[in-house]
């Protein structure tokens, strides 16, 4: 073949400039804008084209970045988001409604968005939603559940005359931090790493179970010129186990003889970029010899199942229980009883944005630079593996593009710590898809038994709930999800007696850990469909049933906990009334003309608590006030895109009695910000907020000493000055005599909040949560007979916050988890070797999320900031129920394994006499 | 390794018959099959060859160069025959994917759930294979062979795809079966083409996708309506006349959901050919 074009240079207009690179025969579009041309703003989701978040405009047309050779490229015209943002006008638009509309919220598939948006604007200049939905529906988006960015995108040829909401707490404030999400600015986990940065991988099991031994690592490795070294258990300075609940740190950073689950690491490969990223690993000196693997629970649990620990009999890693009167006599005495079973499926968290981030040795220590929703538990878990003070370990989170629960685990930490240790240069490290999808946690399958009675009135008595959860090779938050599922399995309904049950089992899978909800998902699906058909047995309206037993203040859960105020489930169940009426008589008129397809409307309630179980997780936050009068926060709550960056900033501005404009705001790096605890269990807004709040009051209190003022004076900080007025009385606080300690501020606050709870006794009594937040969904689904294909129509959600501290935040969170909720209850499955890609494993994309209605409700919790409640995991909690239960209306079929794809519910149809 | 964009035909067909060379076009197969292994062979961007790509007529029907895209076959002023393919064409993966995602590609990767396939073979298009000793035409039907499997060989080009002039009263439709609204990989799908003169459907051809290794035309069926008057359609439509299928079980469906939906599909896709019709 003539003219080879190895070393050839490839030149193109990039954002109109020419840009030159000297690329690799194939190479992709997408690897040399952001690794030759340093154009970060290109994200890469998957290499696959099945994400789009790397869409660039090539002459115009949005592609794949990922999917063309940048030889394509030649002499042709290359836009990205930043270089758009900068002279295009649709673009300039775009940024503005985006942000209006909150239509960004972690940010990593924004540029994907927002460039194919331009393309359709330059085309369409005011396009309707289903034309956006046409020229979006190749970008996934895991955070926002879409609506906002089909409005966003709708109304951006008005975007001069949106107008900014005011930022005060209440108001629906644009993001803080939201400019950098539409500009291409935001810098993700593998946005940071130095040039020149000595590059890891990871070098993985391809079996679920299995002993391995190594053939001559050093010969291979000098073999390959360029890499330095092959990390090994034997490479581990300390602890070669992490885990994230004492007692069950169990995973070993690298496998020792065997290996567990597929895609479980087994050594660390680490050297110059152009050596390690060429490398083909199945060159990898190892020898496998597998073993037999355990798929599910019914199998690892049986009689001559093989044991992953051998002191954990019969493989079951722990087990939850709740138990208050006698339910066994409570359902003998029953009018009406439930019996069902439910099998739920692993759950992949979908995030955009692969684990990535870099590592490096300055002055000693380790600096850790990497996405992450826990920066204090990665810095506590690296001290152990690496055998150094935590004083020697520095977290530094980069902006994280989604979480959902699996970036609280560690993933590439250890490795690229003990890899810059090694080699005192900077790693860095990305994961594939494949990789990211193969050995990160999920969400737990669950088998569900569950029986439910109630008496001819309809008043619930007894519920008896047995689960199974497949909590995979290591425990990650196993053992959190058994604890929860007791606890939440009621759902938020007055059940005198009650017995709940859980195992958490291991199985040679991946480990099942934190997924929004902690198995609350799960058993909210068996115990709402339960509900349904027990009303009809008993004649009664869902919604009357379910009001009828609605937990309400003074009420006992199963738990033996009472709240005397801030129980929101009644007023979340009426408030969804209206609709509920609309939809009944609109589904009977729909079906009465209509045979091929069916309608159906279903609901369903959740609660869920906001904190850790009944175990400290406090929340710490520090600001200060420079001598030129600037404000400062130390906000270390991870905004993983819920919006902690700005609701945190919102309740600190409050309590100090301050505009947030003007406070400046400082992340999560563990060596200038507090530990305000991990991002998980609906806990930032109601602890951190807690503890903002409090700082907020302290900071104020100290500035009106200052001044001696009361304390209802108002306080002004601008031009390096704070004003205090009290009573018509101004005074200057002539900061510049203060003393300014190490870091720089004269004055200065820092509080930490905890939220009060009690152990749970041997029955699972006591005070498990100081808040619950309440919630119920409504869904309206179309279900095509012959094909079986569920369609949700719209969504109306209710959710009591508390305070909504912003409601836009507040609505994105709420449009969010439903997207996740629907793709739980129809189409989403991770099946180990098998879904391992985005597509195989479906998530919703833009098309398939419906119109969702938000009705904010605020029953004020004593506890919380301002009565705010947390929010985020609630939101995703009633989705799945609710279309289990809108099938069954509209058809009669009962689903009762998750995701009811087109094949089960067309089973289920069948059996429900559909032929 | 190397990478030579052709410039010519000619110079294309030479590096083909200088030895193994992967050929790429809009790279959204080649990638993904390719994940994240390094490239190692030899490549030939056949994108910058002028007369791959554009939609044409000729003498006996339609000219569809390789390198056309889907966006070029939706933007494509056609007859109503091709509405079918059109319909195809934007179910393809996402508009990302269209813009760079070719026809031949489409029939070369030889997926069985390739939603360019039925349309095609409703159009009985042949495929036109050039190499350094010349060219010959296939039918579309002969060229598919399996599950990623062409009669191509390793020094030929597809070149275009050829569709002899539709019958002139031509109706046509596309129906596909997924899980999800866009970017979904079909789980069944199938287009046809309906001739009606005097409401009597006087041609019809049924093509049917992912139902069995290779995309196929229900002939046993076609048979059985052609000639009938339209408001008998539906009626003929019997269960017993698609046996030919032998689906699979996947991820996305079992087999015998596959084949339940087939027949629904089936009735589907003939009724929206005759929409406005009957």
């Amino acid at each position: 073949m003539d003219k080879p074009t190895m070393t050839e240079v490839t030149s193109f207009t990039l954002n109109g400039d020419i840009a030159q690179v000297e690329p690799l025969p194939g190479e992709r579009l997408s690897y040399a804008l952001r690794e030759r041309l340093d154009r970060k703003d290109v994200k890469i989701g998957c290499n696959a084209g099945d994400c789009g978040a790397c869409t660039v405009l090539v002459d115009g047309a949005p592609v794949c970045a990922c999917l063309m050779p940048v030889q394509q490229a030649v002499g042709r015209h290359v836009e990205t988001l930043a270089g758009l943002v900068k002279t295009d006008r649709d673009a300039q638009a775009l940024m503005q409604s985006f942000q209006h509309h909150q239509a960004a919220q972690c940010g990593i598939c924004t540029p994907g968005m927002m460039v194919s948006a331009v393309a359709l604007l330059r085309a369409t200049p005011q396009p309707d939603a289903a034309q956006v939905q046409d020229a979006l529906g190749g970008v996934l988006c895991r955070c926002t559940g879409y609506r906002k960015i089909i409005d966003a995108v709708v109304d951006a040829h008005a975007a001069a005359t949106l107008t900014v909401a005011s930022s005060d707490l209440g108001q629906a404030a644009r993001r803080l931090d939201g400019l950098a999400k539409v500009d291409g600015s935001e810098t993700f986990g593998d946005d940071v790493a130095p040039a020149g940065a000595l590059v890891a991988r990871a070098v993985r099991s391809p079996h679920p179970s299995a002993t391995f031994t190594f053939d001559d690592l050093e010969a291979w490795r000098v073999s390959h010129p360029g890499l330095h070294y092959v990390l090994t258990a034997s490479d581990v300075p300390g602890l070669n186990a992490f885990g994230v609940i004492p007692g069950f740190i169990d995973q070993p950073v690298f496998a020792v003889d065997h290996v567990r689950f597929r895609g479980e690491a087994v050594a660390c490969i680490v050297g110059e970029a152009e050596t390690v990223n060429p490398l083909d690993l199945a060159t990898f000196p190892i020898n496998w010899t597998p073993q037999t693997a355990l798929s599910d629970t019914t199998e690892a649990t049986g009689p001559d199942a093989p044991q992953l620990f051998e002191d954990r009999k019969r493989n079951i890693m722990c087990g939850g229980f709740v138990q208050c009167g006698d339910v066994d006599a409570a359902l003998d005495a029953a009018d009406a009883t439930v019996e069902a079973q439910y099998t739920t499926s692993f759950v992949e968290h979908g995030y955009i944005e692969p684990e990535a981030g870099f590592a490096e040795v300055v002055g000693g220590r380790i600096h850790v630079h990497a996405c992450t929703q826990a920066p204090g538990m990665d810095r506590e878990a690296l001290a152990a593996i690496l055998d150094r003070p935590m004083a020697d370990i520095r977290i530094v989170p980069t902006a994280v593009g989604g979480g959902f629960g699996s970036k609280i685990d560690l993933s590439l930490q250890p490795f690229i710590a003990i890899a810059a240790l090694k080699t005192g240069r900077p790693v860095r490290m990305t994961y594939s898809r494949v990789e990211t999808m193969q050995s990160t946690t999920k969400r737990h399958p669950a088998q569900i038994t569950i029986k439910v009675g109630a008496k001819a009135d309809g008043a619930l008595s007894g519920l008896r709930f047995d689960g199974d959860f497949n909590t995979g090779a290591y425990a990650s938050w196993g053992p959190t999800v058994a604890n929860r599922v007791p606890v939440h399995a009621s759902g938020p309904y007055y059940i005198p007696d009650y017995r709940a049950r859980s195992r958490a089992v291991h199985t040679h899978c991946p480990p099942a850990g934190a997924f929004r909800g902690f198995g609350v998902p799960q058993s909210a699906i068996a115990q709402e469909t339960a509900f349904d058909l027990l009303a009809e047995k008993l004649g009664l309206d869902p919604l009357d049933f379910r009001l009828k037993n609605a937990l309400a203040d003074g009420v006992p859960t199963v738990c033996g906990q009472v709240f005397d105020q801030g129980v929101g489930i009644a007023p979340c169940l009426e408030a969804l009334r209206p609709a509920w009426e609309d939809a009944k008589a609109e589904c009977a008129q729909f079906n009465a003309q209509n045979d091929t397809v069916k309608r159906g409307v279903g609901i369903a309630g959740a609660w869920y608590g906001c904190g850790n179980t009944s175990l400290p997780n406090p929340s710490t936050i520090l600001a200060g006030v420079r001598a030129d009068g600037t404000v400062v926060l130390h906000q270390g709550a991870m905004d993983i895109g819920q919006g902690s960056n700005t609701v945190i900033p919102q309740i600190f501005a409050k309590a100090l009695g301050l505009s947030v404009e003007g406070i400046e705001i400082l992340g999560g790096d563990t060596d200038i910000t507090p530990d305000a605890g991990k991002t998980s269990a609906s806990r930032q807004t109601f602890v951190s907020g807690n503890a903002a709040l409090k700082t907020g009051e302290a900071l104020r209190a100290e500035i009106l000493r200052q001044v001696n003022a009361g304390p209802t004076a108002q306080i002004t900080a601008q031009g390096g000055r704070v004003t205090v007025t009290d009573a018509g009385h101004v005074q200057q606080l002539d900061l510049s005599r203060l003393p300014a300690d190490d870091d720089g501020y004269v004055l200065r606050a820092e509080e930490s909040y905890d939220p009060p709870v009690k152990p749970l006794d041997e029955n699972g009594q006591g005070v498990p949560y100081a808040q619950f937040g309440y919630a119920a969904h409504l869904v309206v689904v179309e279900v095509d007979i012959a094909l079986g294909l569920c369609r949700p129509l719209r969504f109306v959600a209710a959710h009591d916050v508390g305070r909504a501290i912003n409601p836009l935040l507040v609505e994105g969170q709420v449009q969010g988890g439903i997207a996740q909720g629907l793709g739980m209850a129809l189409m989403e499955e991770y099946i180990p070797g098998r879904t391992e890609n985005l597509h195989d494993y479906l998530m919703p994309t833009i098309g398939d999320v419906p119109p969702i209605e938000t009705l904010i409700l605020e029953v004020a919790d004593a506890h919380g900031p301002y009565g705010a409640k947390g929010l985020g995991e609630h939101v995703l909690i009633p989705t799945a129920p609710a279309i289990l239960n809108a099938i069954y209306h509209a058809t009669g079929a009962r689903v009762t394994q998750t995701p009811a794809t087109p094949t089960r519910l067309r089973a289920a149809l069948k059996e429900a006499g559909h032929a | 390794m190397s990478y030579l964009t052709a410039t010519t035909l000619d110079q294309a067909l030479s590096a083909l018959a200088a030895g193994p060379v992967s050929i790429i076009a809009g790279g959204t197969d080649w990638f993904p099959t390719h994940g994240d292994r390094p490239v190692t062979g030899d490549l030939l961007d056949i994108t910058r060859l002028p007369e791959l790509r554009g939609v044409s007529q000729t003498a006996k029907g339609w000219r569809i160069g390789a390198a056309t895209t889907w966006t070029d076959i939706i933007r494509a002023d056609l007859p109503a025959a091709f509405d079918g393919l059109k319909l195809a064409a934007r179910d393809v993966g996402s508009i990302q994917i269209q813009n760079a995602g070719t026809i031949a590609g489409n029939l070369c990767n030889a997926s069985p759930a390739a939603d360019g396939v039925p349309p095609l073979l409703t159009l009985e298009a042949t495929v036109e294979l050039r190499s350094a000793n010349g060219t010959r035409v296939l039918p579309l039907s002969q060229f598919l062979q399996g599950v990623r499997q062409t009669e191509r060989a390793q020094n030929e080009l597809l070149s275009a795809v050829h569709i002899p002039t539709p019958p002139v009263n031509s109706h046509s439709s596309f129906v596909k079966l997924g899980a999800r609204k866009y970017l979904v990989i079909s789980i069944c799908m199938v287009a046809v083409l309906a001739e009606v003169n005097d409401d009597t459907l006087t041609d019809i051809r049924i093509a049917i996708g992912a139902a069995s290794p290779v995309a196929q035309r229900l002939t046993t069926l076609e048979d059985h309506l052609r000639g009938c008057a339209l408001g008998d359609v539906q009626n003929r439509m019997t269960a017993d006349l698609i046996q030919s299928l032998t689906p699979i079980t996947d991820v996305r469906a079992s087999a015998d959901y596959r084949l339940a939906a087939s027949a629904t599909l089936i009735r589907r896709a003939v009724t929206l050919a005759l929409k406005g019709v009957i």
